[in-house]
């Protein structure tokens, strides 16, 4: 008991250097997943289109030229002015500028996806792994309740959750959220059954680690990867779907500026204001697009099955 | 005898997941801040009337007993009445779903055709400008919000151009026809009413079009995958040194053996066309269960919510069993057991 020195000495060097060769595979696995990246153009372009998107969605109450236009301001001298130099995207049936709403509203799509789908993959990656380590009854439950919540498409759901607490952007991204974890259980139990069978895994268990730090500690950071992937094939969805509550009515409400509750106020003065829907939906799209270049690519970069 | 079991066992398992289904949903509708019959009720009305509707709909009693009352009547195929309409919730899907069924296996139809030969061309060019171009037009498919592509097309097709109509399941200022099976297209086909079937059809096209574009990008990005993993195989390569040529193992072989992977999407297909049709029909105005679910949720009408997410559970339950099945049929490895 006396003798606590380390078994293996630490090998020479400064703790960076200490850490770069405990880390070596790791850190060369990650080059070679950063050499292919780099080397799928179509990603390359969805890291810099997001890169940009996020950039404008922090900065954007800075330059964009009428801000309290997304906290509740009204021009009635302005309504409905066509799109010019003066007001980029036109205005609203309140005088407002739709430039600034429309990018002012990149900020509430990104941070409601990055929490839709945080909330998603805590709760999805906590009760799939927890199902496929222990298997047995537990399994079965949990697994049969994913399946449940699988077996309807996930709007319905949100809908009657958001219609029930009332419309509102909080209670979209908690319907969504809750709606969206199922994916990530499905995904990762089946992955930790296969890891439980392996060698590293049971070394833990033969030196007496508890199943809590053996599946966060050793089992999650193996599969961490598969789920970053879908994440970011999701991301976009997930911004979609949230524009989709917006525009039936039940998610973000006035003056909150977002896409899709602005294309369904634009709907209402079609075809003569024109310039309503259609400048928040194109921004939209071309942020959901970014997003798919970038999943696309990074499934290529770790799923080698899918680059053929 | 060992499809029989397999089939006999899936069926089971339905029970607990729509059990499970009709429980959340239930719990959902039931912890309304809001006063639906208050709502319902009207403006105007008295404590002891919205006190007389609330027993009238059975919701002075506590959670669990209307539960239990809802569960017995689902039994008898009754889910209920809207507390809006007081029309009972089997009967107005009745009448909804059909449309909607309509709407959805209409997109799928061009999902495929406009899908399958995407893929194919894609993995034949793999690579070359048809390959880079049909994936940049499936990466934007699913990119696109299709409620505001649909309203964009609205603002084009029908308001400017007048090529066809704005909304509806049919010319709102006609007489519309009669109903047989509740599919539109089937039962003008069987009255022998062109005119009638051409106008249908017309109102289709722009809603069945908007909801396929997700299908067509999933339906390309598997095929192409297939279809590319084929082409490498060592029977493939076999067919080859044979002699055999090349658009005879593509069409003859390769796209035979390719389609089952294609099977085996349509049951997601199916969930995620009956998704979108939720915001598709309420910019069509297509009076199908989509449109309804979103007027009933609005309504805090919440007997409605739960009839149709327990009927798109049961359907999408169902499909997903077919497919597994015909996934069977079409690849003899596969066994049931």
């Amino acid at each position: 008991m006396a003798d606590t020195s380390p078994i293996i000495q630490a090998p020479p060097g400064g703790f960076l250097r200490r850490w770069q060769e405990e880390h070596a595979s790791r850190i060369e696995e990650s080059r070679r997943a950063a050499y292919r990246f780099v080397q799928n153009r179509l990603s390359l372009l969805g890291l810099i289109f997001i890169a940009l998107l996020v950039v404008v969605a922090i900065t954007g109450r800075w330059w964009v030229p009428a801000p309290q236009d997304a906290t509740g301001a009204i021009h009635a001298s302005d309504r409905f002015i066509a799109p010019g130099l003066s007001h980029l995207f036109g205005t609203d049936e309140l005088g407002r500028d739709i430039f600034s709403r429309v990018v002012l509203a990149t900020q509430t799509a990104l941070l409601s996806g990055v929490i839709i789908l945080l909330v998603a993959i805590g709760i999805g990656v906590t009760l799939g792994s927890v199902a496929g380590y222990f298997g047995g009854w537990i399994d079965e439950v949990l697994m049969r309740l994913t399946d449940m919540m699988l077996a309807i498409p996930g709007i319905f759901l949100a809908l009657a959750i958001t219609a029930a607490l009332g419309p509102g952007i909080i209670h979209a991204i908690m319907a969504l959220s809750v709606t969206w974890w199922p994916g990530y259980a499905r995904l990762v139990e089946g992955q930790v059954k296969a890891a439980r069978e392996q060698d590293y895994v049971e070394a833990c268990r033969a030196i007496g680690a508890r199943p809590g730090r053996i599946i966060f500690s050793h089992i999650i950071p193996n599969l961490i990867s598969s789920v970053i992937v879908k994440a970011s094939m999701d991301f976009g969805f997930a911004i979609l779907s949230l524009a989709a509550l917006g525009f039936i009515g039940v998610g973000a409400q006035p003056p909150t500026p977002e896409w899709g509750e602005m294309i369904s106020f634009g709907r209402q003065y079609l075809p003569q204001y024109w310039w309503y829907s259609t400048f928040p939906g194109l921004a939209m799209f071309i942020a959901v697009f970014g997003f798919n270049m970038l999943g696309d690519g990074l499934r290529d970069v770790f799923d080698p099955k899918s680059r053929l | 005898m060992r499809l029989r079991y397999y089939v006999l066992r899936r069926v089971l398992l339905f029970i607990p997941v729509l059990i499970g289904l009709s429980i959340v949903t239930f719990v959902i509708s039931h912890i309304v801040p809001g006063d639906p019959v208050g709502l319902a009720a009207g403006p105007g009305s008295t404590p002891d009337q919205i006190e007389a509707l609330r027993r009238q709909f059975g919701m002075d009693q506590p959670l669990p007993i209307q539960y239990l009352r809802y569960m017995a009547n689902l039994l008898h195929g009754d889910l209920g009445a809207s507390i809006m309409s007081r029309h009972t919730v089997t009967g107005d899907l009745r009448v909804f779903f059909p449309n909607t069924l309509e709407l959805v296996i209409v997109s799928m139809v061009i999902a495929v055709c406009i899908g399958i030969p995407l893929g194919v061309v894609s993995a034949v060019w793999r690579d070359r400008w048809p390959d880079q171009l049909s994936r940049v037009f499936a990466l934007g498919s699913i990119s696109v919000p299709s409620f505001w592509l649909a309203i964009v097309l609205q603002i084009l097709l029908a308001m400017s151009l007048h090529l066809l109509p704005v909304g509806g399941i049919y010319d709102a200022r006609a007489t519309q026809p009669v109903t047989h099976t509740g599919f539109l297209l089937i039962d003008t086909l069987i009255d022998g009413d062109p005119h009638a079937f051409l106008v249908t059809v017309e109102h289709l096209i722009l809603p069945a079009v908007t909801l396929a574009l997700g299908p067509i990008a999933f339906i390309m990005r598997i095929l192409r995958a297939d279809v590319l993993e084929t082409l490498n195989s060592d029977w493939v390569k076999m067919l080859r040194a044979n002699g055999v040529p090349e658009r005879v193992i593509l069409f003859k072989y390769v796209l035979k053996h390719s389609l089952i992977a294609t099977v085996s999407v349509i049951g997601f297909i199916i969930g995620y066309s009956l998704g979108g049709s939720v915001v598709i029909e309420t910019v069509f105005d297509w009076p199908g269960v989509g449109l309804y679910a979103v007027n009933s949720a609005l309504a805090l009408d919440f007997q409605p919510v739960m009839g149709v997410t327990l009927m798109i559970g049961l359907i999408f339950l169902v499909v997903n069993l077919l497919t597994d099945l015909t996934y069977g049929v079409l690849d003899p490895r596969i066994r049931f057991g």
